[in-house]
């Protein structure tokens, strides 16, 4: 049996926003029938605000996805489109007073609606890629999605990847593809173990520590996606750097810009902060 | 809030009977029946007794009888003996719907460089005998098949496998965890050769298994140690839950005599009345060959686990194979072989019921149920309807 807090409880026996909202702007969808969970979320925006003024929900899934559809419901009404766009699973899973790690993924499939819903309606068509590489062929699970919530939820683990996003839930054959991507996407953790780091650095120092990381670590992940970076200057602890190639109109930018200053935050013992040109 | 108890495949209330007959053995009656003075003494004398009343219930003699700590004990004991007992054949025979303490062991025989066949099943979850004979080789060592499915009470034809494994040679055991107690099992008719039962599926505590032998059988031990149950399983016997078990066989012995007709009556009360008011609801399985006390259905375009916590309101105990409690993140391995299509086997729900059950609790589900399911379905963006817009509106997203 599932602990579930009283807020998932009351959330899932009288679940608030359940139906279509009458004439919506956009509709998010994510999931499907055959994973065993689906989510189809309706919205209200007023033109002259970009206001969310109503948000319905339809969910097929067990009580902790129909109470993270119904607690997103909740969290983006009255909000911007740039206000909503922040809302993370984490924000989600909080709002329910936490969600059973087995279940975390109910709230990703909630900011992902989320995010398609915001996306339709701001008529960004989602980048296609045919080469998007499918790890876990068993619930449609790619390659981005696993370093993005891996990132995003500082999860180091393949039981942590699959609790959020389901991978590797299924037959198992794509654990060990799991395991590499967290290795590729925590190598970080090895250069902050170094001892010699953990000193002060003096600008010189942080500068080329900045530059390395950068060089060796980040581009070459981006270049494997088809996107670039320039690193066009550092001003103090403002990074400055330049998008490049795929990177360019990438709707999960915004991402890669907060995981690449969470790496830089980490090598260095600095508050930096990463801004495009 | 009154509990309506209708897991009882899951495991069951122990019989007020056999807590009655165990208490002594936790206070006065504490010597070890291995012991040479009369007050552990005449311990042994009580275990043998309640070995009588198991042999009893299953037509077996009562030194077949081996008493293990639980069912998935006696199920790797009896595929233990059988591969070490004969180290020259290395291939194993099971299906795809066994319980996890076969599949797991088979998996570990097969690490362990074993060839494990596993038998699939159509979709009423009926084994396909003719696989089952084609499989079979001069390498097979031991057959492993369940009496009857946890999930959907499917009885296997055991006696006509026996008979086909006798001819060819081949050892057959027969997990009868789910069977014991709810249906009549006479070993002295039926060509097997090694039986696992468990006692706290007809009203026995939990803790206390059982491993029939049949006279003649080749076996070696699986837990090694001291001389009990006459070298077979070491351990001192676990005395109050032998003797707990040995009752509730005499009381299962006695159920049974009186047929199993009410109790079947009873449990298709409810699948009727729940198939009536709920439209697009499945039963899973073979409706003429099934346990008297398991139904499973599925109801389509709702998930299983929302159905059991509203159940949990009132109440009401079931269980279900849905993915988000199977713990796997996919829907029960047994749903799957059957090919049961996504839009239900999501949305499985099992009664079991017992000999306790009354007709008030079942029509408190008939009444309960169906608004349960209504509302679920209110919310979900499928429906008969909305399923085949979604496939259109998918198809036409892929030509895109």
């Amino acid at each position: 049996m599932w602990e579930y807090t009283d807020k998932v409880k009351e959330y899932f026996l009288k679940p608030k926003n359940v139906g279509e909202v009458e004439n919506p702007d956009a509709v998010g969808e994510v999931g499907s029938i055959i994973c065993g969970d689906a989510l189809k979320l309706s919205i209200k925006v007023e033109k002259a605000t970009n206001r969310i003024v109503d948000a319905k929900f339809q969910t097929f899934g067990c009580a902790s996805a129909i109470a993270s559809s119904s607690a997103l419901t909740e969290l983006v009404k009255g909000k911007t489109l740039d206000e909503a766009s922040k809302i993370t699973n984490q924000d989600i899973a909080a709002y329910l007073g936490g969600l059973p790690d087995e279940k975390m993924h109910c709230s990703v499939m909630g900011m992902e609606a989320l995010e398609d819903a915001i996306s339709k309606y701001r008529g960004v068509k989602k980048v296609v890629r045919p080469e998007e590489n499918i790890i876990c062929k068993c619930f449609d699970v790619s390659e981005e999605k696993i370093r993005k919530t891996a990132i995003e939820n500082n999860l180091k683990t393949v039981e942590g990847i699959t609790h959020y996003t389901k991978a590797g839930g299924g037959c198992g054959m794509c654990i060990p593809e799991i395991e590499q991507i967290l290795k590729e996407v925590w190598s970080i953790t090895e250069i902050k173990e170094r001892p010699v780091e953990k000193k002060k650095l003096t600008n010189i120092q942080r500068m080329a520590l900045i530059q390395d990381v950068l060089e060796r670590e980040i581009r070459p992940k981006l270049k494997a996606d088809g996107g670039d970076l320039d690193l066009v200057d550092i001003d103090g602890s403002r990074v400055i750097v330049g998008l490049r190639g795929m990177c360019v109109d990438c709707p999960s930018c915004d991402m890669t810009i907060k995981g690449i200053e969470a790496r830089l935050k980490d090598v260095t013992g600095q508050d930096i902060t990463v801004v495009t040109e | 809030m009154k509990t309506i108890y209708l897991d009882n495949n899951a495991t069951t209330q122990v019989a007020p009977e056999v807590v009655e007959a165990m208490l002594p053995y936790f206070t006065e009656l504490y010597g070890n029946a291995s012991s040479m003075h009369t007050f552990g003494g005449q311990v042994h004398g009580r275990i043998e007794v309640a070995r009588a009343q198991v042999a009893e219930l299953i037509g077996a003699e009562p030194d077949e009888i081996i008493f293990t700590g639980c069912g998935s004990e006696s199920d790797n004991t009896a595929l233990m003996s059988a591969v070490e007992c004969n180290p020259a054949k290395r291939h194993v025979i099971t299906t795809r719907v066994e319980h996890s303490a076969i599949l797991n062991f088979c998996k570990h025989l097969a690490v362990k460089g074993y060839r494990v066949t596993y038998l699939p099943v159509d979709t009423l979850g009926r084994l396909n005998m003719d696989a089952l004979l084609e499989s079979i080789d001069d390498q097979t060592v031991v057959v492993s098949i369940m009496y009857a499915n946890n999930e959907t009470g499917v009885i296997f034809p055991i006696e006509e496998i026996g008979k086909m494994l006798r001819d060819r040679g081949v050892l057959f055991h027969v997990d009868a965890v789910q069977a014991a107690g709810k249906i009549p099992i006479n070993l002295k008719e039926l060509p097997v050769d090694m039986i696992s039962l468990s006692g706290h599926k007809f009203h026995a505590p939990k803790g206390i298994g059982v491993l029939y032998v049949r006279k003649g059988t080749r076996f070696c031990p699986y837990l090694i140690g001291g001389h009990q149950e006459r070298g077979r399983r070491a351990g001192t016997e676990n005395v109050a839950s032998i003797i707990g078990l040995g009752k509730a066989c005499e009381l299962a012995k006695k159920e049974l005599a009186r047929g199993t007709a009410p109790l079947a009556a009873l449990r298709d009360r409810l699948e009727a009345a729940l198939l009536k008011s709920c439209p697009d609801a499945v039963v899973n399985g073979d409706r003429e060959n099934r346990l008297p006390n398991t139904t499973s259905i599925s109801f389509e375009y709702v998930e299983g686990e929302a159905i059991l916590l509203r159940l949990n309101e009132y109440g009401i105990c079931a269980s279900s194979g849905s993915a988000c409690t199977s713990g796997s993140l996919q829907p029960s391995h047994v749903l799957r072989a059957m090919g049961i299509p996504y839009t239900a086997v999501h949305g499985s729900v099992r009664f079991s019921l017992s000999s306790y059950n009354r007709q008030s609790e079942i029509d408190r589900v008939i009444e309960v149920l169906p608004p349960i399911i209504r509302e679920l379905r209110s919310y979900s963006p499928f429906g008969r309807d909305k399923f085949e817009q979604y496939l259109c509106r998918l198809d036409a997203a892929r030509a895109d």
